[in-house]
């Protein structure tokens, strides 16, 4: 597994540093989700990383962080695609539960879980095929540390998401803007995404949660947009809460995107009201 | 800032509106022809996108054996054709002119990109333009890998 995640971020890198990013439009590879997809912020949607059309190679490398006050999300990694068709993704999240820790005595200050990310793309374009893009997506995580996880009654270390996403972009569809619109279906049974373990006490099945983004193109280098995700509620210690945020992407050539937003996670491990700002930075190619 | 719930608006915008819909039947008025500067505004353009194709070594080969007077003849018929304008498109069909070139997908989006980089030069909105990228959408099945 090593040597894949090695080999994995050194094309990337070897991409990146090339001197032709590949040939689709700008911002067409999205921003990167906190799990190494393709994406927004907090939603896979069914592009693919980077640049590459069906003749080309693309990925990104990205890092993130979202910052509550009381908790910290760092999430960093890396995606290649081939022929946008098949996206491969890896990503590190971890969670820094300081004020989680003092309060409830725990052993631990953070959560920390690995996601491998698969995406296809099964049919459609983006922008010009007659059926908007449609990816079929699987994310296998497995948690670093799972002792936290399973005191607060998760049951399972590693698991994997299933999601199928629909992506579509509408050429001057929003009084003259480009507006993108995602629909995103995912078959999970992963708590706060995977960082309180998978299953729990109160439900260890996988539920359908429905995720959605819109975004519209105030130019080809600006992008402003809204997300929203939902959550399972496994565990009966405290509640999970869906996601939402508000985001500002700014794309100033097909090597660089930046994104930052503002993300209302609500509960997370009892500690109520969790809102703060997201930061991502991407290269791409 | 607190629950700022568009989950109604976007979820099911999204399921509804992923469905597509693409626009290929002429203009209903001639709004978009007026908004990019009519014929001269079209053709100052098209003068735009044909130097920035000469200085384009992504897709410039193309163009080796191209009449390029009579390339931007017709370039300014069709795009005031596809802007609602007061003109006839005299030239062959999409699939006709590029057969044998196999242009790919990259070559299509430098074509898009110096499109852009051209309506930005004669300070065309955001706007505007994407009223116009919006008509040339649907031919590119016709144009690449032919």
């Amino acid at each position: 597994m090593r040597k894949t995640v090695f080999v994995l971020m050194l094309s990337t890198f070897t991409g990146i540093a090339s001197a032709q990013p590949g040939g689709r439009l700008l911002a067409t590879g999205g921003a990167t989700n906190i799990e190494g997809a393709a994406g927004g912020g907090i939603v896979p949607w069914a592009v693919l990383s980077g640049y590459g059309t069906r003749d080309e190679w693309g990925g990104d490398v990205f890092a993130t962080r979202v910052e509550t006050g009381d908790y910290r999300l760092d999430s960093y990694g890396a995606a290649l695609s081939l022929g946008n068709r098949v996206e491969l993704s890896l990503a590190r999240q971890r969670l820094d539960i300081d004020a989680l820790a003092k309060a409830a005595a725990l052993p631990e200050r953070t959560l920390s879980q690995d996601v491998f990310g698969l995406k296809v793309r099964l049919f459609g374009d983006l922008i010009y095929d007659s059926l908007p893009q449609v990816s079929f997506g699987a994310q296998y995580k497995r948690q670093n540390n799972f002792q936290i996880p399973s005191l607060v009654g998760a049951r399972r270390d590693a698991d994997t998401d299933y999601y199928m996403a629909a992506s579509r972009l509408f050429v001057g569809a929003a009084g003259g803007y480009n507006l993108l619109l995602n629909g995103t279906l995912r078959y999970s049974r992963a708590n706060e995404t995977g960082l309180l373990g998978f299953g729990g006490d109160r439900r260890d099945s996988r539920s359908l949660l429905k995720e959605g983004s819109a975004a519209l193109l105030l130019s080809p280098q600006w992008v402003v947009g809204i997300e929203y995700r939902e959550k399972p509620d496994n565990l009966s210690f405290a509640g999970e809460s869906d996601w939402q945020d508000l985001f500002v992407g700014y794309f100033p050539s097909k090597r660089l995107g930046l994104v930052a937003g503002w993300a209302d996670l609500g509960e997370i491990a009892t500690l109520e009201d969790q809102q703060g700002l997201y930061l991502s930075l991407q290269l791409s190619y | 800032m607190r629950r700022f719930t568009f989950k109604d608006l976007s979820l099911s915008l999204l399921f509804l509106g992923l469905a597509g819909c693409m626009t290929s039947a002429p203009p209903a008025n001639d709004s978009l022809y007026q908004d990019l500067g009519s014929q001269a505004g079209i053709n100052r353009v098209v003068e735009g996108l044909l130097y920035r194709i000469a200085d384009d070594p992504r897709i410039v080969h193309h163009f080796a054996d191209t009449d390029i007077a009579r390339l931007q003849e017709k370039l300014q018929e069709q795009l005031c054709v596809e802007a609602g304008g007061p003109c006839e498109y005299t030239g062959d069909s999409m699939k006709q002119v590029h057969a044998g070139f196999d242009i790919n997908e990259a070559d299509f989006n430098a074509l898009v990109e110096d499109l852009i980089a051209a309506m930005d030069d004669e300070g065309i909105p955001v706007r505007v333009q994407n009223r116009l990228l919006q008509r040339l959408v649907p031919m590119r099945d016709d144009i690449i890998y032919r």
